[in-house]
């Protein structure tokens, strides 16, 4: 056995109050009181913050003082403060590893009603602690060594932004985006708010950045589809869609889209939304990184048939990019970071069919108006409805899929101020009468709330009320030819019918409709909502709860441009820590196995999920490989001799906490 | 049975779903009921048959093992073993004279507070109603859980 200092152990137990947090509802001092008579506890105090610079002397004189070889802290989770007592502890020159920590306030206090439950339970625990603590041992923690490259997975502004700040730092940075184009979503947007900026303005010179750095290997049209290892040294498979153009060849000149068979585009264009038309081989944008087009293989007859004179083939002559031949294609790579930038999806309208998307062919989503005020898009920037007609009514509806019961409960966040941009956009191009719908404005952001009131002067009406319904009834010859909404205006507390040409529902943020699998191949957790959950909501928002696996922008929940540059910069900073730092330290909760115990029965191999243990034949003894194993404990588990054992969670520890747990 | 029993009960949670998910409760200032004393490890896949008999030998009147959803797992499928090990025990629990529903495995994940209030409220009333596990051991249970 793996030595034990149950015969000499020295005990000190600190209770926190956490202020009232945990004394507000048990009795601390009884606690500490109880904890001083609990076998081999030396010393036994509260404090009001054990996590203040004097709690934390206090432990230090103690150990010092006192020779204590065991330090119990009773406070908060040890998520939140475990390695802070660690430090502690080590400063008063003892392992950390031989500290232990009680979560009284997370699971105790503040879940608790009754003080006299509430001081029984913590009494428990803490015995439970002290119990365990003597079990307790001196490790080391493992280090590896973090390779320098870092993976972003999703090319929107936020993978685009955190890919140029480590690109500026020196520091390999594979970019894999599963759009041919790099630009996400931003790129589809005319004008950004509050300031009006253009987003291809402002985006562009990024994306054409990305391509001109040396230190960005850009993965278009791809996908990670195995991701294995652990900070520092991650494994990455990406699958890379065939293109039909060698990317190495292309110059981007575009002339065999001109060539290709089909004279004007016959497919909606992706990029568009299905406004606008492209050919079979297409650019998705002008402005698209990487500059080369790509050929779609379900619409490109030479796929279908075989049978196509291939014009593009010819003017593309001695380059010979077109290659209609290429298979997905698997690259691996290692990464010691990796910064997931997937983005959201916007809600589809369909789902409320009271709003008359699909139905009525002038009901447009915020996205789709975006592409039609762009002078890029489909239109020129010509505001023009379905049927040729200029509107000169147009009604924007906020919060679809947004702040409901039954759909998203939260709110979109980005929605009232896109709506008030798209007010003024519209007011701007088609001089047409604006209303729009709203539950309550929320413009809390740096010059929002005057862009608000800059759209109120010029003339944009508000009408405080959600609507019931798009509908095609009119009742008078006013609405003959319009739709019409009916709403409840709760300003006036009068139902009002409102004729309009033109609607645009301001759909609200939701997760990727892949993002549970993703979550699953990146080992992410999820919140309530779908968003990927970050490690702290305040203190860790760029971290998760896998080490070395970071946030940026709206994967993890709704956000404005500005904020998801500015967690895209965060999430940038971690990986160069890590990269700076050049090792990580791993908790050594590893299993190990006792050769004198095992008889070799076999049962741990087939257990582990990382194949860390394999049989040694001329032993005939199992063999755990620490590198590869990860602390799950299932070969621990398993193990009926006791000879597999886990560092931290020994069965001695754990027994002997349930023991305590049971006073 | 008694309504003033008050039930010992053991929780094994796993460090990445079920511990988080408490945390969460308590961060959210959720109330639930204070008979489950919560030992933390770092997958219900560590959580060894003979540590729930050891826990029932020693005084729990139940047993909860939370961890994290079918496929969610963190160390990728610990969770389907504590599945597989607690149906077994399960099957075997009436040979000790331990009633198989004192043993239960639940699926929370970490963003699920509400979900872990209520699966400790709704076990620890099973288990109040099971009554106490050891018959000669209730009195003073109940004196020092009052």
């Amino acid at each position: 056995m793996k030595g034990n200092g149950n015969h000499n152990a020295r005990i000190g137990v600190y209770v926190c109050h956490c202020g009232t947090n945990i004394a507000g509802k048990v009795d601390v001092n009884a606690l500490a009181e109880y904890a001083g008579k609990l076998p081999g506890v030396i010393v036994s105090r509260e404090y009001k913050y054990m996590c203040s610079d004097p709690g934390q002397e206090l432990i230090v004189k103690d150990v010092k003082d006192l020779k204590l070889n065991r330090v119990v802290v009773a406070s908060c989770s040890p998520h939140l403060h475990e390695l802070t007592f660690r430090k502690t502890t080590a400063n008063a020159g003892q392992n950390p590893y031989l500290f232990h920590m009680v979560n009284l306030r997370e699971h105790v206090s503040w879940v608790s009603e009754d003080p006299i439950a509430a001081t029984e339970k913590s009494k428990a625990l803490v015995k439970a602690a002290v119990l365990r603590a003597v079990w307790h041992e001196e490790l080391e923690p493992r280090r590896f060594p973090v390779n320098p490259n870092v993976l972003i997975v999703g090319g929107g502004i936020a993978g685009i932004h955190a890919a140029l700040t480590l690109a500026s730092a020196g520091k390999q940075v594979y970019l894999v985006e599963r759009e041919p184009s790099i630009g996400g979503h931003m790129a589809q947007f005319d004008k950004t708010f509050p300031t009006l900026d253009c987003a291809a303005c402002i985006l562009t010179p990024k994306m054409t950045a990305v391509k001109q750095s040396s230190n960005i290997h850009l993965y278009s049209l791809s996908e990670v589809s195995e991701v294995s290892g652990f900070v520092g040294n991650f494994k990455v498979k990406v699958k890379k869609y065939p293109r039909y153009i060698d990317e190495a060849k292309c110059v981007g000149c575009g002339e065999c889209i001109e060539e290709c068979v089909y004279k004007e585009g016959k497919y909606p264009n992706e990029f568009d939304l299905g406004l606008g038309k492209r050919k079979p081989i297409y650019m998705s944008f002008p402005q698209a990184v990487p500059s080369i087009p790509l050929i779609d293989s379900a619409t490109c007859i030479e796929f279908k048939s075989h049978k196509c004179p291939k014009g593009c083939v010819e003017k593309c002559g001695d380059r010979n990019a077109i290659d209609f031949t290429q298979k997905v294609e698997e690259v691996e790579l290692e990464v010691g970071t990796i910064i997931m930038a997937t983005g959201f999806k916007t809600f589809d309208p369909r789902r409320l069919p009271q709003y008359g998307y699909g139905k009525f062919p002038n009901v447009y989503t915020s996205l789709e108006i975006e592409r039609l005020v762009n002078a890029s898009g489909p239109t020129l920037g010509q505001v023009i409805l379905r049927d040729g007609r200029r509107p000169e009514s147009i009604g924007i509806l906020h919060c679809i899929g947004s702040r409901d019961e039954n759909t998203n409960k939260y709110c979109s966040r980005v929605c009232c101020m896109y709506s008030l941009k798209l007010a003024h956009l519209l007011k701007e191009k088609t001089g047409a009468h604006l209303y729009n719908f709203y539950i309550d404005m929320r413009t809390p952001g740096k010059g929002f709330e005057e862009f608000y009131k800059r759209v109120l002067d010029e003339g944009v009406s508000f009408i405080r009320g959600k609507v019931a319904e798009v509908s095609g009834w009119a009742q008078s010859p006013a609405e003959e030819g319009k739709m019409i909404l009916r709403v409840e205006d709760t300003l006036l507390g009068i139902i009002r019918r409102i004729p309009v040409d033109m609607v645009v529902l301001s759909t609200g943020l939701e997760p990727q409709a892949d993002q549970q699998e993703v979550r699953r191949l990146f080992n992410l957790g999820c919140s309530a909502e779908g968003w990927f959950l970050e490690r702290h909501p305040k203190l860790a928002p760029v971290d998760t709860f896998t080490d070395g696996i970071f946030l940026a922008g709206c994967n993890q929940g709704p956000k404005d441009i500005p904020d998801t540059v500015a967690q895209a910069g965060a999430a940038a900073a971690q990986c160069m820590a890590h990269i700076d730092k050049g090792f990580v330290e791993m908790e050594p909760n590893t299993a190990w196995i006792d050769e004198e115990l095992c008889s070799g029965c076999h049962v741990c191999i087939g257990m582990c999920p990382y194949s860390a243990i394999h049989f040694d034949t001329e032993k005939k003894v199992a063999v755990l490989n620490e590198a590869l194993c990860k602390g799950c404990g299932s070969c621990v588990a398993a193990c009926p001799s006791g000879s597999a054992q886990q560092n931290l969670f020994r069965d001695e520890q754990l027994f002997a906490e349930v023991e305590g747990v049971l006073v | 049975m008694s309504n003033n029993f008050n039930p010992s009960i053991v929780g094994f949670f796993c460090n990445w779903c079920t511990y988080l998910a408490a945390d969460l409760a308590g961060t959210s200032r959720m109330k639930y009921a204070p008979n489950v004393r919560v030992v933390r490890t770092m997958c219900s896949g560590r959580v060894d048959p003979q540590m729930i008999l050891w826990a029932f030998r020693h005084g729990a009147d139940g047993v909860l093992i939370g961890g994290c959803h079918p496929g969610d797992c963190h160390y990728q499928e610990g969770n389907y073993k504590a599945l597989r090990r607690s149906k077994l025990l399960r099957k075997m629990l009436p040979q000790f004279g331990i009633e198989p529903e004192r043993l239960r495995l639940e699926w929370i994940s970490a963003s699920e507070g509400e979900r872990l209030r209520d699966v400790v409220n709704e076990f620890t009333a099973e288990i109040r109603h099971l009554g106490p596990l050891h018959k000669k051991q209730a009195a003073p249970q109940m004196a020092v859980a009052a």
